[in-house]
């Protein structure tokens, strides 16, 4: 059972009150017991703490701060006690323990304002660091030898090789899923073969490269977000700066290639796993056989389809990494804008690879590669 | 009333405790792979007094620190925190001894979504939920004050503060529950003269005021001068010698002669005596000047420190 701090009110021949605290008086009782006072709500002429067993800080500010209140004097209170009140003692502060807050109408229109102020601001500065991308860019092509060729093999390994087993799986199942559910709509028009054409074509021209850029974005486009925000608040980049090492070249190029030639084997391996996918179920359960269906393939699939996953890859390779890497180098303050920034990283790059697939697909029907 | 879930008794002794000896660290043997840090590690921390922690870079100081704290498993060796078994599987009894002690780390490690004051209020909160909101500001405020922020630096983010600052709000939040027993890593490293020296006398002060025992790690032989009672040395593995400075002085090691009567070692000890001296002469102008009523802190306000000269 744990110890309280009683508290008793005696009225002396003056009428006056005092109050006798007694046990320890400490962070421990002082809850309750502050609690107990309030409902109590006495005035008293002085507070009397030669009963008291026990006394820290939280004590000395609660004995001082019911003097305060009630004017009263302290009595009875040992050394230690004098010495700890006359520590926390003094000018009562009240300072704010939040920053300010506006009332919830003022914050809504405040946050709409900022928003449309930060979009704004927000794409100056994307257009500022594709600056900072190109003059790079540039600078490498007169200076080759600055090239970080390790730090680009580095990325494609943790881009690309370490992808290959989810990314694989994933397509894998992607295409199970197509090959059967579309078995099961053509099986209406008797038209079961087409499974292969629908297969086969939706790989390469949409989903395996889609898919793919969606996994890359989870994975590293929220790495290189986290890595770079975690180095700006370490202060690595600025340290970097003053050693005169650029950082857009050693952190966002490397990232940026690796991202993009990756981004193209992995669209190609996820479109063959996808088939391969189709390709076993249906000799499961559509009683197409393998090699047929692999056959098949060849002669149903335009070798422009596998033209517009391949133009589409890079490209969205190069749009995941540059949303994380310039999300990444925005990070300021504190930890908790890493995990926000790098959030948003993850969201515009799929946001924007969806966008850009809507456009790929209407201008690839147009120019006849239908 | 329903007793709250975690309801230690501050100031209660469990049974079985020694009193006189808030730490004690037994055989202690930590290992990182192959490298040994401490082998046979002893160390008793006797009740009320300032116990600073020397060695050289990679001797473990900080891990020694982290085992005590029962962040860092040991591979061998018992160590004892207010009468707790620290390397002892069991838990949750370790819960109630963290009301008991604080800790400040080296950066001050403030959660940095928590305004100064929060930071303050998060063992205030999860030790004595009954505590009414109001009170706690209170805490909080007064916290901050005894730690020598400003007021205003109470609804400040950690990310808005400077590097001493940050500190001195690591203290307020290591503060907060009043405990008998503070941890501190570097408290005055990265800090300048000036501050350092304030901070020393923060600490000095408080542990008169509160009859704290302090665990200090340092590198600042200023501070060892000024607030330590004993200090203990690491090296080779374990710890060679604790003992006033003095009598360490007296010692034959080699690393122990080298930290304290290298150039730093010197100058720090000179201005110790300097500062003593002055001391002196004003502790003897003051019992002339205020033989009738000694003001209990007084003292603490008058001290010189011998920093800077």
């Amino acid at each position: 059972m744990r110890r309280r701090c009683e508290f008793s009110a005696e009225t002396s021949d003056a009428g006056a009150q005092t109050l006798a605290l007694s046990g320890p008086l400490t962070v421990s009782t002082a809850g309750l017991l502050e609690g107990d006072l309030r409902r109590a709500a006495g005035s008293y002429a002085a507070i009397d703490l030669s009963q008291v067993s026990a006394i820290d800080t939280v004590g000395a500010w609660l004995a001082f701060r019911l003097a305060d209140d009630h004017q009263a004097r302290i009595v009875g209170a040992s050394d230690q006690a004098q010495r700890l009140i006359a520590a926390v003692g003094g000018q009562r502060s009240e300072a704010a323990v939040r920053p300010h807050r506006a009332r919830p109408l003022r914050r809504v229109l405040d946050s709409i304002g900022n928003y449309v102020a930060g979009s704004g601001s927000g794409m100056l500065a994307f257009l500022g660091f594709m600056g900072q991308m190109i003059l790079a860019v540039g600078s490498l092509v007169r200076h080759p030898r600055r090239f970080r060729f390790k730090a680009l093999v580095h990325q494609m390994e943790l881009v690309g090789v370490s992808a290959l087993g989810i990314i694989g799986l994933m397509s894998f199942l992607v295409g199970i899923v197509i090959a059967q559910q579309g078995a099961v709509q053509l099986k209406q028009f008797g038209a079961e073969i087409y499974t292969i054409n629908l297969t086969g074509r939706i790989s390469f021209r949409e989903l395996g490269v889609l898919m793919t850029a969606i996994m890359v974005a989870g994975r590293s486009g929220s790495a290189f977000a986290a890595q770079i925000g975690t180095m700006k608040l370490t202060e690595e980049v600025d340290a970097m700066r003053t050693i005169g090492v650029s950082p857009v070249e050693a952190l966002v190029i490397p990232r940026v290639l690796a991202s993009t030639l990756m981004m193209l084997l992995l669209g190609f391996y996820a479109s063959l796993c996808a088939i391969l996918g189709g390709a076993t179920i249906s000799t499961l359960t559509l009683e197409i056989p393998f090699m047929t269906f692999l056959s098949r393939i060849q002669e149903v699939v335009p070798m422009h389809d596998i033209y517009v996953g391949m133009v589409k890859a890079p490209v969205f390779g190069a749009i995941v990494a540059l949303s994380g890497c310039y999300q990444g180098m925005q990070v300021e303050g504190n930890s908790e804008e890493v995990g926000l920034r790098t959030t948003i990283a993850v969201v515009q790059a799929i946001f924007a690879v969806i966008v850009l697939d809507a456009f790929f697909a209407v201008f690839f029907t147009e120019v006849g590669w239908g | 009333m329903p007793e709250p879930a975690h309801t230690p008794a501050p100031n209660e002794p469990r049974p079985g405790e020694d009193r006189q000896h808030p730490i004690k660290v037994e055989g202690l043997r930590n290992c990182f792979d192959d490298h040994v840090i401490h082998d046979n590690l002893s160390l008793t921390v006797n009740k009320g007094e300032i116990l600073g922690v020397v060695g050289g870079s990679g001797t473990g100081k900080s891990v020694l620190m982290r085992s005590i704290i029962g962040l860092q498993i040991p591979q061998a060796g018992h160590i004892t925190v207010l009468g707790d078994d620290i390397t002892s599987a069991e838990d949750d009894e370790d819960i109630d001894i963290r009301s008991r002690w604080g800790v400040l780390f080296q950066g001050g490690a403030l959660f940095s979504t928590l305004t100064v004051a929060e930071n303050v209020e998060v063992p205030l909160r999860e030790f004595y939920p009954e505590i009414d909101d109001n009170l706690r500001h209170e805490i909080a405020r007064f916290k901050v004050k005894l730690s020598g922020l400003p007021p205003e630096a109470a609804s400040k983010y950690p990310s808005e503060l400077s590097g001493g600052m940050r500190k001195r709000a690591g203290l307020a939040r290591a503060l907060a529950l009043d405990p008998e027993l503070l941890f501190l890593d570097e408290p005055t490293a990265g800090l300048d003269p000036i501050g350092a020296a304030a901070f020393d006398d923060l600490i000095g002060e408080l542990q008169d005021t509160l009859g704290l025992t302090v665990f200090l790690i340092t590198h600042d032989l200023d501070t060892l001068y000024e607030i330590c009672d004993r200090v203990a040395v690491l090296a080779d593995k374990h710890v060679i010698a604790v003992d006033t400075i003095p009598n360490l002085l007296k010692l034959d090691h080699p690393w122990i002669q080298e930290y304290f009567n290298g150039p730093r070692g010197r100058a720090a000890q000179a201005a110790q005596d300097r500062g003593r001296a002055a001391q002196a002469a004003q502790d003897r102008a003051n019992a002339v000047k205020t033989r009738h009523a000694p003001s209990p802190d007084a003292k603490a306000m008058d001290k010189q420190t011998g920093r800077g000269a």
